[in-house]
């Protein structure tokens, strides 16, 4: 045997190799990223509470039956029907709004596209979505009516901001997210969720 | 001039040998600092509800996570979709204000207003359930809730 002088491994691979293995595992990571619907839990009412009596007009019944069913302002719908006819309640504009804070009258809704009819609502600051649902609901069904709820405001959120500001609720707040300390799309995200105040109300289930 | 010519010519190759090292601590420092979930499952993985008009959940420290679903352990839960897991155990509905307080307790106090509880429920648990940890939350005023969903096609 000659002896000979042993040569040295080539190495340069390796760093290919573990940079696979590297890629590999930082492609293959999902950070599951929570999200869901956020809601905002009414406070408890104190024990002498007396509700305040609201017109039945400005009421948009929604009950689940336990079946998963839907009874929408007693009649039975469709899930997808529930969107169309939340935004045609909501945007109804047949009366006059909520008083404001300092004393004055309520004033007729000036933005509204709907019918103005007598026996739907009366501003979108009075419409009240009531969801009751049964303790035997589904709750796949439960989050679904609540999106589509969700979907009617964004819908007419979205109509509004188009027409005063030229850019959709959305991309406006999308737009706020990136830039936190302006103060003029502050006041204009403010102006629209004022204008369609999402009031959605979870009655007490029936059993 | 010809002094530098010839020290050009012999310049070795970069030992490339301890590249391997760098990217493989690498991968052991992502390894070793990736955690997966805080918590065990009790209940079987839930099946999330999937919705479209869903927000993401910021600053995790702030955010409990409530599951519901179905127990892994049928024998001992039976096997309805409607158990409550607090931390590593399940846990009924009466046990939600304390498990709150307790995770208030571990934030400051200029923090506890915007601590939100994520719902985690399965699709097929039913209202009731979800109902029952709603009423808890507003006895202890935790009132922000997110329900946990995947993100749906429109």
């Amino acid at each position: 045997m000659a002896r000979r002088e042993n040569p040295e491994i080539n190495a340069g691979s390796m760093a290919d190799i573990a940079f696979l293995l590297l890629i590999f595992f930082l492609v293959t990571t999902t950070m599951n990223v929570d999200s869901g619907v956020s809601k905002k839990l009414s406070e408890k009412p104190p024990a002498d509470y007396v509700p305040p009596v609201i017109k039945e007009k400005n009421i948009f019944e929604v009950n689940i039956n336990r079946n998963n069913d839907l009874l929408v302002e007693n009649e039975a719908m469709d899930i997808k029907d529930l969107k169309e006819a939340a935004i045609k309640f909501i945007d109804n504009g047949g009366g006059l709004g909520k008083p404001g804070e300092d004393g004055k009258p309520g004033k007729a809704c000036d933005y509204c596209e709907g019918e103005k009819s007598e026996s739907s609502s009366d501003h979108p600051n009075k419409a009240i979505i009531s969801v009751q649902s049964d303790r035997g609901t589904e709750y796949g069904t439960y989050i679904q009516v609540q999106n589509e709820l969700l979907r009617a405001y964004r819908v007419l959120r979205n109509k509004l901001c188009q027409k005063r500001y030229n850019i959709s609720f959305t991309d406006l707040e999308a737009a706020f997210k990136d830039d936190k300390t302006n103060e003029e799309l502050k006041k204009k995200i403010e102006a629209i969720r004022n204008a369609y105040p999402q009031i959605i109300s979870d009655a007490e289930p029936t059993s | 001039m010809s002094k530098f010519k010839k020290k050009k010519k012999g310049m070795p190759a970069v030992n490339t040998a301890s590249l391997p090292d760098i990217v493989f601590m690498l991968l052991f420092f992502f390894m070793v600092t990736t955690t997966m979930r805080e918590t065990d499952l009790r209940i079987e993985a839930p099946k999330l509800p999937s919705a479209t008009e869903i927000k993401k959940l910021e600053h995790k420290s702030l955010v409990c996570t409530i599951y519901v679903g179905k127990s892994k352990d049928v024998s001992k839960h039976g096997s309805g979709f409607n158990r409550i897991q607090l931390n590593d155990k399940i846990a009924s509905a009466d046990q939600v204000p304390a498990f709150i307080i307790n995770a208030r307790s571990k934030v400051s106090e200029a923090e506890v207003p915007f601590m939100t509880t994520s719902i985690k429920a399965d699709k097929e648990s039913s209202v009731g359930t979800i109902t029952d940890i709603r009423l808890k939350l507003r006895d202890v005023n935790a009132l922000k809730v997110s329900y946990s969903t995947q993100k749906g096609a429109e």
